[in-house]
């Protein structure tokens, strides 16, 4: 991030806000971007997972299956950490944000509900897909994971409503008092804003989850580990985010489009628009100052109003069309319009890297399977960058549109401030500190332990399997008989030294 | 039955359901804890990881389900709850976080000394998240929380609390001595099912000195839940949960393994069952009904209908899991299944 918006934390505090709301602003924008890194995993690796699975059976490939099993293994470790960050995500609500629960919980909670069953669905099938290899029929097993892909669907469908229904609330009236009667759900799940968020995020999820997975692939054929298990490891993923990035290219400037209409204020605060006018500028990069002018960035004259409205004199609102207490501050404005900017920059990046896939693809399809990958050792390392990319875009399309949307929580109808927990914020911040370290250490053994089964891995493959037992939990045939607790247990083997990779 | 009472009832059976099925995972973590040294507690945390594996997520949904229904359903609830309760329920999200987490990455660990750190975190995570838990609905149960009731150590830190949650430790590690009792013959490992029979007869005899005990106290501490629990339908279910004490311990006496996770699960089952019908017609006693805690009719509706599908859609799931468990068909892939050229796995020609 460029050091222009680093500014001291004081700057983000608008000037009656309660002390508790910087650090429950932290912590959880701190546990949603933790917990975002592994959502692509456990949307989208299941469908990847069983494309390789179906491969593996049709043909009869053992490279697919082995591929298949191991990525579940590691669905299976990713699964279980994003369970409990996601965990920590729902106590949060109320430890952070009671005022919200309390006060709008009944109109927009039914969302929440469908997630919550979706998620307990996708919880059993993914317990019976990873714990099915060895004891169920392949068919059986397979047909089982097959309902995966659309729980996990449902489960971005519950999420989502709740939180487009918080950038465009509808689905009730206000009583004297202001709190919400006669609710309409209909109208609460799908809101203006809910189509667009809906399916610029499942496609991020497939995007972001193909380029990781291929990725990791990316890397070993950059060091000269060319085998079919290295390319069909690469190939599976890599196409299915390839085939889905031109999509969420144009899904994307559908949703910035959106976001003009039913947000405009919000819009303003990504392009860094001040005064209401047409013929606005397009800003790339830059920073927006407290008395409206901008410094820095590139200028392209006319442009906003071109994306906008696909023509010069589309009027933009600007900031200023609200009074300073009911839109993002300069410094808020800046971060969404930074985090847009990456995040459409990348994404341009990676639509440029999947159309060189595939005019590569397209011009060697008669060539015989091992050439039809591209060759360039420059396609390699820009796939070995995508999968990190595209985490980044993630993350950045988040804070544009949770910074973007300062200072509502329900947008327009209640502030941030005001859902705010009465927990002394000294609480709060110790709080913050200790789930830091939590998650610090428990980000780094997750990541440490991927690399661990890698190198396991890798070194086994290299072995061809005829190296000394590995001394784990067990170690015996997959499909034999049941095992004794006698056998299973043996000693702990003297750990094999993982090779500098 | 009013709407908001069926909700209410949705709700309560929810928190049965966790507490028995997390329960049984959380009581599975008190016994790793208490397993003894590397050498002594391999046998038993090799049975404790391979039966909790499949199921432990799952478990743990029915904690999301909860929350799901508080706010959706009753949102001042949900509220004064998280506002009442802030410490000991910020605690028990830390503690599950690092149980989960500990659980997760303990299995594919290769050194000891990487198993203890992981394994430590887990076991000792699952003695805190329980009492953390009970002694929340302890506060609860009393009295103590009202809308608007600013967050004290006394809400979470008095009598009824105190030992709601040392019955929860000793209900949890109950439940998991029993159903890790029926894993052992699962698993064909004789020895340890002694092993944890013994654990079971012993928690169940703390279970029911603490939950005399804790009658005493509710009496003098929480007036209305004793009321409630000493009259009509918490009455009857008290009486239940004893029946299935009895139960458990003849079985458990005579070794007959066949039903003992029946009558446990109905143990606690009808206990947190009793507290949740002694307390009607309170959410909270005595500061707040079900009626004026209930949100918006249409949501109710809603969230009948979504609860609807999830027993339609989640019920036969969740069967056929636990089915699928309880049957020994679900087993962790082991290295070997992971390794290319291994046996049944043949190696490609390249």
């Amino acid at each position: 991030m460029h050091s222009s918006v680093q500014l001291p934390a004081q700057a983000l505090l608008l000037v009656d806000a309660p002390a508790q709301l910087l650090p429950a602003r932290e912590l959880m924008a701190f546990t949603l971007a933790s917990h975002i890194i592994l959502v692509p995993m456990g949307v989208a690796l299941p469908l990847i997972t069983l494309i390789m699975h179906y491969r593996g059976l049709r043909g009869n490939d053992a490279v697919a299956l082995l591929l298949a099993r191991r990525w579940s293994a590691v669905m299976a470790v990713q699964f279980a950490v994003g369970v409990v960050t996601g965990t920590v995500l729902s106590f949060e609500f109320g430890l952070l944000w009671p005022g919200l629960m309390g006060r709008w919980g009944d109109v927009f909670g039914i969302g929440f509900g469908v997630e919550a069953w979706a998620f307990f669905l996708e919880a059993i099938l993914i317990a019976i897909y990873l714990y099915g290899w060895r004891r169920l029929k392949p068919r059986t097993h397979f047909l089982l994971g097959l309902p995966l892909p659309a729980t996990a669907l449902l489960g971005a469908f519950g999420i989502i409503a709740a939180n487009s229904w918080m950038n465009t609330p509808q689905g009730f009236t206000l009583d004297s008092e202001g709190n919400p009667v006669d609710v309409d759900i209909w109208k609460a799940i799908f809101t203006p804003m809910f189509g667009p968020q809906y399916w610029h995020f499942v496609v991020a999820m497939f995007v972001t989850a193909g380029y990781v997975v291929a990725g990791v692939y990316a890397v070993g054929w950059l060091r000269g580990r060319r085998d079919r298990y290295h390319r069909l490891g690469f190939t599976v993923p890599f196409t299915v985010a390839a085939v889905f990035t031109p999509v969420q290219f144009v899904l994307g400037d559908s949703i910035a489009r959106s976001v003009f209409h039913k947000q405009p204020v919000k819009f303003a605060a990504m392009e860094i628009v001040w005064k209401t006018d047409t013929h606005v500028p397009e800003y790339i990069f830059g920073r927006l100052h407290p008395d409206g002018t901008v410094s820095g960035g590139i200028k392209i004259p006319q442009l906003d109003s071109m994306l906008a409205g696909f023509k010069p004199s589309t009027k933009v609102t600007g900031l200023t069309s609200v009074p300073a207490a009911d839109r993002p501050n300069a410094t808020q404005a800046t971060i969404a319009h930074w985090a847009f900017d990456i995040m459409v920059v990348l994404g341009s990046l990676l639509l440029l890297l999947a159309l060189w896939y595939a005019w590569v693809r397209f011009r060697r399809r008669k060539e015989p399977e091992p050439r039809r990958l591209p060759q360039s050792r420059w396609f390699w390392r820009s796939a070995a960058c995508a999968g990190v990319a595209s985490v980044v875009a993630v993350e950045c399309g988040w804070i544009t549109t949770e910074v973007g949307r300062q200072p509502w929580i329900v947008y327009g109808n209640m502030r941030v401030a005001e859902a705010v927990t009465a927990t002394r914020s000294t609480t709060l911040w110790i709080m913050f500190g200790l789930v830091v370290v939590v998650y610090v250490f428990i980000f780094g053994s997750f990541l440490a332990l991927l690399l661990k089964m890698r190198t396991r891995w890798r070194l086994d493959d290299a072995a061809g399997g005829v190296g000394q037992p590995a001394g784990g939990p067990e170690t015996d045939l997959p499909y034999g008989p049941r095992h004794g607790l006698q056998e299973a247990a043996p000693p702990e083997s003297a750990t094999r030294k993982g090779g500098p990779s | 039955m009013t709407l908001a009472g069926l909700i209410a009832l949705v709700l309560l059976i929810a928190v049965a359901a966790y507490a028995c099925a997390g329960g049984t995972d959380y009581g599975a973590g008190f016994w790793d804890l208490f397993a003894g040294g590397a050498e002594r507690g391999k046998r038993p945390r090799w049975l404790i990881d391979h039966a909790m594996a499949p199921v432990w997520e799952v478990n743990n949904v029915w904690l999301i389900f909860i929350l799901v229904i508080m706010w959706t359903g009753f949102p001042v609830l949900f509220q004064t709850l998280f506002a009442a309760m802030w410490l000991p329920l910020a605690l028990a999200a830390v503690g599950m976080v690092l149980r989960g987490a500990g659980f997760a990455l303990r299995k594919p660990m290769r050194r000891v000394a990487g198993r203890r750190l992981y394994g430590a975190l887990f076991a000792i995570a699952s003695l805190l998240t329980p009492f953390f838990l009970g002694a929340a609905v302890g506060g609860i149960a009393s009295g103590r929380a009202a809308p608007g009731t600013l967050p004290s150590a006394e809400v979470w830190a008095n009598p009824t609390s105190v030992f709601f949650g040392l019955l929860t430790i000793t209900a949890t590690a109950f439940l998991g001595a029993v159903f890790l009792s029926r894993d052992a013959e699962r698993f064909d490992a004789p020895d340890l099912v002694g092993y944890f029979r013994r654990r079971a007869l012993g928690s169940l005899a703390v279970v029911v000195l603490l939950g005399v005990a804790a009658f005493l106290v509710v009496r003098g501490d929480a007036p209305h839940l004793w009321h409630g629990l000493t009259h009509g339908v918490g009455l009857a279910l008290v009486v239940v949960a004893v029946v299935c004490v009895l139960a458990t311990a003849w079985l458990l006496l005579r070794s007959r393994g066949a039903w003992t996770r029946t009558t446990a699960i109905g143990t606690v089952a009808a206990a947190v069952l009793a507290w949740g019908f002694a307390q009607r017609p309170y959410l909270i006693p005595p500061s707040l009904t079900v009626r004026e805690a209930a949100g918006d009719p249409t949501s109710l509706t809603w969230l009948a209908f979504v609860t609807l599908v999830a027993v339609i859609l989640v019920g036969p799931a969740l069967v056929l899991l636990y089915w699928l468990d309880t049957h020994g068909e679900l087993e962790s892939l082991t290295d070997a299944d992971l390794r290319r050229g291994a046996p049944g796995n043949p190696a490609e020609g390249e």
